[in-house]
């Protein structure tokens, strides 16, 4: 039969190719990039670890388990940057070994997150710091510098013209132009607008009346999904404003606008003055638990304020893949490993918190 | 047909309609270069477009005029089949722009990639900074989710559709035709949600030490659930249209039912079978949602689709185009040909094979 | 997508062919030995007692698979429905009325309004779009194209109906929006007067645009499928209305359109269906805005499907049900057409029938 034969032949083409695809893949085993040799020798363990969550840390996450990889021939680690939520869902449903989130675990989620963890409690620890941007597209106007209050009156459309005598007063000099703001914010629910909102509601008390949270809650302004729509709505859009991580700002080559911090100064958005904002953060969790209250009136001379702490989420006792955890986390809190992400738009954890987390890593069991 | 004893009320004939004067081609350029001219005129001299509101503005003066100068020669009947044929033919060149947009864009764009580090190597080990990287792991992810959920759904779906035609009366056979069409409606990440709650968190721990695990057959199991309405629906129309005669000649025959199911019936509506799967493997294909949530997404290469989480093209495409690093652009460009090339080789082969089995031609 | 009761002229006319491949007997893995020449004369033509095992055992394989399709819809409803009650009842707004999407607070509230009207508005204008040229292009492909030229061209239309959403949706988002964007800015400077395309920007990422990929998706279904029922008219009409004098518009309009009217009208349905579940290419390019606006230009529009794909990352339990119950309703909404489609496509297969 002719049907049979012509099966036969495309089911043999089919399986030749699957064959040769199959002899020719390579999973890049030997990073050139994989520098820093030091970083994780003499600290591996073979297994593998499966984790989701904030894509605010895929590319931090990206580097760590390329050099960690190319050391330890035998641990496979794989992180999907889906969003935090749904690495901590993953997390309570056993499907992740680790989460990653822009925030720390809820009230509500910490028992469902606990019962996953026989005999210990799921911890929060802070790992990567991503400053988020201001970005702003507006013709003519280089170096906008903006306070909290200013900010808080834009995104909240009580501040409509980029002329408005609030901008003038904080940009002498600069040729402000007689035309509309946008302000875009994200439309969808995310760990940016979470930390965003949590800096305007703590720096500008006064002038932003809504509370912080994942959805944008504020009036007006147009919306855009995900971050790479917000990049390419500022982009796209004269007169357009808004908040993104600055990998993003740095891919689209936006213009980022300088932030006032606490002692008085705008400063530019750069690793080291990010890494100074986190600085005066106060750890709120017990013992191990190292959630971070970060205070965005600080004091400290050439901080940024606007930062984003992302967390891992692991299980203190009692998860199967205990070990392995330890050994990748000892890498990621390492010295080594924190200055491994410089150029990549994050800041290292000050020398403090980073000292707590590798304490909490060690505790792992 | 009553239909044309109602129509032919407009249709008279009189001198007119006979009358075999024709429009000069030339005249008929003329007036589409007139009307070009004037259309351009109009758009930039009043300042209020580009070229393509010039365009636009010829085609519509371009169809006035050979209104009014065919329905001179012409008459007016036949001055409005001119216009009307215009309009079936501009219809034609208005669709054909974007699709042919489309797939300039995927090979404009997709060659970028289009090397062998691409085709032979996975997303391990590739940091934001990496400009190379590949998507075999994807390819793998794909072949192997899809072909798997295409040996469910068929046997499955086929079998399914012959029930409906062949054996479905009452009660039962209408309420399976129910829910397959409510099963049409659901939304591809919601199928996911469902094997995410079912298979991976009550099924899976009891393959694997008592923990839930992604894998590639959960994908394709979420696969299987969209593909099989798809399957079903259009296997079931293609019996139906197999003619009552020749279910009867083979039972005059003395042939069981059965027997004339799978060599009569089935064989006479192979090629629409075949088109309906393999449209249902195109969209399973092309699905992200599902995979995400069930086989997990992965950077490295998995060939076993049992254990462990694996990645599929589409997914792959859809998490490049929105990552943080800017080579990955060029990779879901890539990767969105290389998909769109794996659907169409089945397609067309598909399409091909049922060709040359048709029994009608 | 899918069902394509379109391929019919190949199937329907198996005659010849069926008989030698049936003498053959084989291709289909059914062991030749059970089979017997059927016994010349009498009551011996009727099948034998021992066939029966086969032919109870075929029926019951192909009941099995019947009862296993519906095992897994009810399954999958069982799931759904239970997921979906406990958000519906955790809500603190109306479900079918409030405006917003806030699931996941401590006090969820959530609405469908705004996402079904996305949903229905974004598809109703993707047809309104793709259904004119689709017919145009389906003429012309079965009454004014040389054959040499429609076969081809056939066969390519039918090959975009195979090509991923996905894609559909990085063009969108890539390329097409610049132009759309154009245009969009020329509509508000001269009609900014239609309410539809008035506001002050930014414009872009709009219902227009995905409506406007939505069409080109819809645009081979539609096609393809009323092309198949345009060929299909007798020939015997069309040549009748040729006999009268009449055009060959003047034939289309008489004797084609009125023929093909309910297999065109299922064609647009089944392109309704697939607008209305498309998820991907949605989350892509519309803006993804939680307000009622008939303004097709501004950034905005939302869908029921491209807001579960959007949202879910962030969701937690309550917000996963929320989605779910968003799901249930798009269900109920492709449900509706879907049987207005099956119906129509019976009418017609009867109109058909007596017409042949």
């Amino acid at each position: 039969m002719k049907l049979q034969r012509s099966g036969y032949l495309a089911a043999g083409i089919a399986l030749t190719a699957t064959l040769a695809l199959a002899a020719c893949g390579s999973d890049n085993e030997s990073p050139e990039g994989g520098s820093d040799a030091s970083a994780a020798s003499g600290n591996c363990v073979a297994g593998s670890l499966t984790a989701q969550g904030s894509s605010a840390q895929k590319n931090a996450m990206d580097e760590w388990i390329k050099t960690y990889q190319g050391q330890c021939a035998d641990a496979k680690i794989d992180y999907q940057g889906t969003a935090s939520g749904a690495g901590i869902q993953a997390f309570i449903a056993g499907t992740a070994d680790f989460a990653g989130s822009d925030s720390a675990l809820k009230e509500e989620e910490q028992p469902q997150a606990d019962a996953k963890c026989p005999g210990g409690a799921a911890l929060n620890l802070p790992m990567v710091v991503g400053p988020i941007a201001v970005v702003y597209n507006a013709e003519g106007v280089e170096n906008l510098q903006l306070d909290a209050p200013t900010l808080a009156k834009i995104f909240d459309s009580q501040i409509t013209k980029w002329n408005d005598p609030a901008i003038a007063a904080q940009n002498s000099g600069a040729k402000l132009p007689d035309s509309p703001i946008t302000a875009v914010h994200r439309s969808d629910e995310s760990g940016t607008t979470d930390n965003f909102t949590k800096y305007l509601s703590k720096a500008a008390e006064a002038e932003w009346k809504y509370d912080h949270a994942k959805a944008w809650k504020a009036k007006g302004g147009t919306g855009a999904a995900k971050s790479d729509g917000v990049a390419t709505a500022v982009k796209s859009t004269p007169g357009a404003i808004s908040y993104v991580e600055l990998s993003y700002a740095e891919n689209q080559d936006l213009q980022k606008a300088k932030i006032k911090n606490g002692a008085g100064e705008y400063t530019e958005l750069t690793g080291e003055s990010a890494g100074k904002g986190i600085e005066g953060a106060k750890i709120e969790g017990t013992g191990n638990d190292l959630k971070l209250s970060i205070d965005y009136t600080a004091k400290t001379a050439g901080a940024y304020p606007i930062v984003l702490t992302t967390y891992e989420i692991v299980c203190s006792k009692g998860s199967p893949k205990a070990k392995e955890l330890k050994a990748f986390f000892t890498y990621t809190s390492s010295t080594g490993g924190q200055t491994a992400l410089n150029d990549l738009g994050y800041a290292p954890l000050p020398e403090t918190i980073r000292g707590k987390v590798e304490t909490a890593v060690a505790s792992i069991s | 047909m009553s239909l044309l004893e109602r129509e032919s009320a407009g249709v008279v004939m009189t001198p007119d309609n006979i009358r075999s004067q024709k429009l000069h081609p030339g005249l008929n350029i003329g007036i589409a270069v007139a009307a070009l001219v004037v259309g351009m005129a109009v758009a930039y001299g009043f300042g209020i477009g580009n070229y393509v509101l010039g365009v636009v503005l010829g085609v519509v003066f371009y169809l006035v005029g050979l209104q009014i100068v065919a329905g001179r020669i012409e008459g007016r009947r036949a001055a409005r089949d001119r216009m009307w044929k215009t309009l079936i033919y501009a219809a034609c060149v208005l669709a054909i722009l974007p699709l042919a947009s489309v797939v300039w864009t995927l090979i404009s764009k997709g060659v970028g990639r289009l090397d062998g580090d691409f085709f032979g190597s996975s997303m391990n080990n590739i940091g934001a900074r990496d400009p190379d990287g590949g998507a075999y792991h994807a390819i793998i992810g794909t072949l192997e989710q899809v072909g798997i959920a295409t040996l469910m759904a068929v046997p499955l779906g086929v079998l399914g559709a012959i029930y409906l035609v062949e054996y479905g009366r009452g009660k039962f056979a209408t309420t399976v035709r129910f829910f397959v069409d409510v099963m049409t409606g659901i939304p591809s990440i919601v199928a996911g949600l469902f094997i995410l709650s079912f298979w991976v968190l009550i099924v899976s721990p009891w393959f694997n030490n008592g923990t839930p695990r992604f894998s590639g057959f959960a994908a394709s199991l979420a696969l299987t659930v969209l593909m099989l309405p798809t399957i079903v629906r259009s296997t079931e129309e293609m019996l139906r249209l197999v003619p009552g005669p020749l279910r009867e000649g083979a039972y005059a025959l003395g042939v069981p039912q059965w027997k004339t199911i799978l060599k009569v019936v089935v064989p006479t509506a192979l090629p629409g079978i075949v088109t309906g799967v393999m449209l249902a493997v195109a969209r399973a294909a092309g699905e992200t949602a599902p995979v995400l949530l069930v086989a997990g997404g992965a950077a490295a290469i998995n060939f076993d689709p049992f254990a462990g989480g694996q990645q599929s093209l589409s997914l792959f495409v859809y998490q490049q185009a929105g990552d943080a690093s800017r080579y990955a652009p060029a990779r879901a460009w890539t990767a969105a040909l290389t998909l769109v090339a794996i659907v169409l080789v089945l397609t067309v082969a598909a399409k091909l094979l049922a060709r040359r089995n048709s029994l009608s031609k | 997508m899918g069902d394509n009761p379109s391929r019919s002229e190949n199937a329907t006319a198996g005659d010849l062919g069926v008989t030698g491949r049936h003498a053959r007997g084989a291709g289909t893995g059914v062991s030749p030995r059970s089979y017997e020449e059927p016994p010349f004369g009498g009551g011996g033509a009727l099948p034998k007692k021992t066939r029966f095992g086969m032919e109870a055992g075929f029926k019951g394989l192909s009941v099995a698979a019947g009862a296993m399709v519906l095992v897994i819809i009810v399954a999958i409803a069982v799931f759904l429905i239970s997921k979906a009650v406990p958000a519906i009842n955790a809500d603190t707004e109306n479900f079918l009325t409030y405006k917003s999407w806030f699931p996941n607070d401590t006090e969820p509230k959530f609405g469908i309004a705004v996402l079904a009207f996305g949903t229905v508005l974004t598809s109703i204008i993707a047809l309104l779009v793709a259904v004119p040229i689709a017919l145009g292009i389906a003429l012309f492909l079965s009454h004014y194209a040389p054959k040499r030229l429609a076969t081809p061209l056939g066969f390519v239309i039918d090959l975009l109906a195979a090509v991923p959403s996905v894609v559909f949706g990085l063009w969108g988002r890539d390329v097409f929006l610049e132009p759309v964007r154009n245009f969009s800015l020329w509509l508000n400077e001269y009609f900014s007067w239609i309410p539809i395309f008035g506001g002050d920007g930014p414009f872009g990422r709009s219902v227009l645009l995905g409506s406007l990929v939505l069409a080109i998706m819809v645009l081979p279904i539609v096609t393809s499928l009323s092309r198949e029922v345009f060929m299909q008219t007798p020939g015997m009409n069309e040549e009748a209305a040729l006999a009268l004098g009449a055009t060959k518009w003047e034939m289309v309009r008489t004797a084609v359109l009125p023929y093909g009217k309910p297999g065109v009208i299922a064609a647009v349905m089944l392109g309704l269906g697939r607008a209305l579940g498309e998820t991907i290419a949605l989350a892509l390019t519309l803006g993804v805005v939680f307000n009622i606006s008939f303004n097709i230009i501004e950034n905005g529009g939302n869908s029921i499907a491209a807001n579960i794909a959007n949202s879910f990352g962030e969701a937690n339990e309550t917000g996963r049900g929320a989605l779910i119950a968003s799901g249930l309703v798009l269900f109920a909404i492709t449900l509706v057409v879907n049987m207005a489609a099956r119906a129509i496509i019976y009418r017609r297969r009867e109109f058909r029938d007596s017409a042949a």
